[in-house]
């Protein structure tokens, strides 16, 4: 056997759907190998972890070449609804659960989750604006000590 | 591919430990290869978890990942990383004899 990963921290800076899926799978998928892994949500990945925002995380329609739509049209009111709508379609047809599920799925793996303290102050939000399964509101020396002896992966 | 001799039965096994043919398995087998994972003794629940992974693979020619066995098994996630903390699905495919699941979530 060649070298292993043993523990991760993975960082989900963006609160786009596109940018919030890809942490937690890899999250969730240390988990299923065994390896230790906490998740850090900071700047507007903090719309993933808080409660009342995680049910309505949207598809980027502008500006997302991925979409290979024209950006002049991914302006036009409730386009980025749509483009959710049919992204979530497919991802149920492919067994992918939705966020909320996914958050509780997350948390009941027994990986870390918790918010970046800046982030946290700049948005004005505190400990119970959060999901419970969040386990606290760290500062960047305190996210540097709990990934101490792992990878580190921003997203 | 190479023979390991598990609870005295020699069996066919991947370079990661886990059987190649299902068929070459039984109950001692499971309980030697979730000693070598550090789980000592093998209760009921984890029982539970070995027969349906094996079940599955049976039906479906694979096993199923974490989630899924959360939601068909009968035994909730939370539960399923206190039976096998190195990972549910992994171990308890290759406790259970068969190959390791491939899914993604």
């Amino acid at each position: 056997m060649g070298d292993t990963i043993e523990k991760v921290s993975i960082i989900i800076s963006k609160g786009s759907l596109e940018g919030i899926y890809p942490g937690l799978i890899l999250a969730n998928g240390a988990r299923a190998e065994g390896i230790e892994a906490n998740l850090f949500f900071t700047f507007f990945g903090l719309d993933a972890i808080h409660a009342k925002r995680l049910e309505h995380i949207k598809v980027a329609a502008v500006g997302n070449p991925g979409m290979h739509m024209a950006s002049l049209v991914g302006v036009l009111p409730g386009m980025s609804a749509i483009a959710t709508h049919m992204m979530e379609r497919k991802m149920e047809a492919f067994d992918i659960p939705g966020i909320p599920e996914f958050m509780e799925l997350i948390g009941d793996t027994g990986c870390g989750l918790y918010a970046c303290k800046a982030s946290a102050d700049l948005f004005g939000f505190v400990e119970g604006d959060f999901i419970e399964q969040v386990q606290g509101i760290l500062t960047v020396g305190e996210f540097y000590g709990l990934a101490a002896g792992g990878e580190i992966i921003f997203t | 591919m190479t023979v390991d001799t598990i609870a005295g039965t020699p069996v066919d096994v991947n370079e990661d430990g886990f059987l190649t043919d299902a068929s070459q398995w039984n109950e001692e087998i499971a309980v030697e290869l979730a000693r070598r994972e550090g789980i000592d003794p093998l209760t009921d629940r984890h029982w539970e978890v070995i027969r349906f992974m094996r079940a599955q693979y049976e039906a479906k020619g694979t096993g199923p990942t974490v989630r899924v066995l959360g939601k068909t098994s009968g035994v909730p996630v939370k539960e399923l990383y206190q039976l096998f903390p190195k990972g549910p699905a992994k171990l308890a495919a290759k406790i259970a004899g068969i190959p390791k699941p491939r899914g993604c979530i």
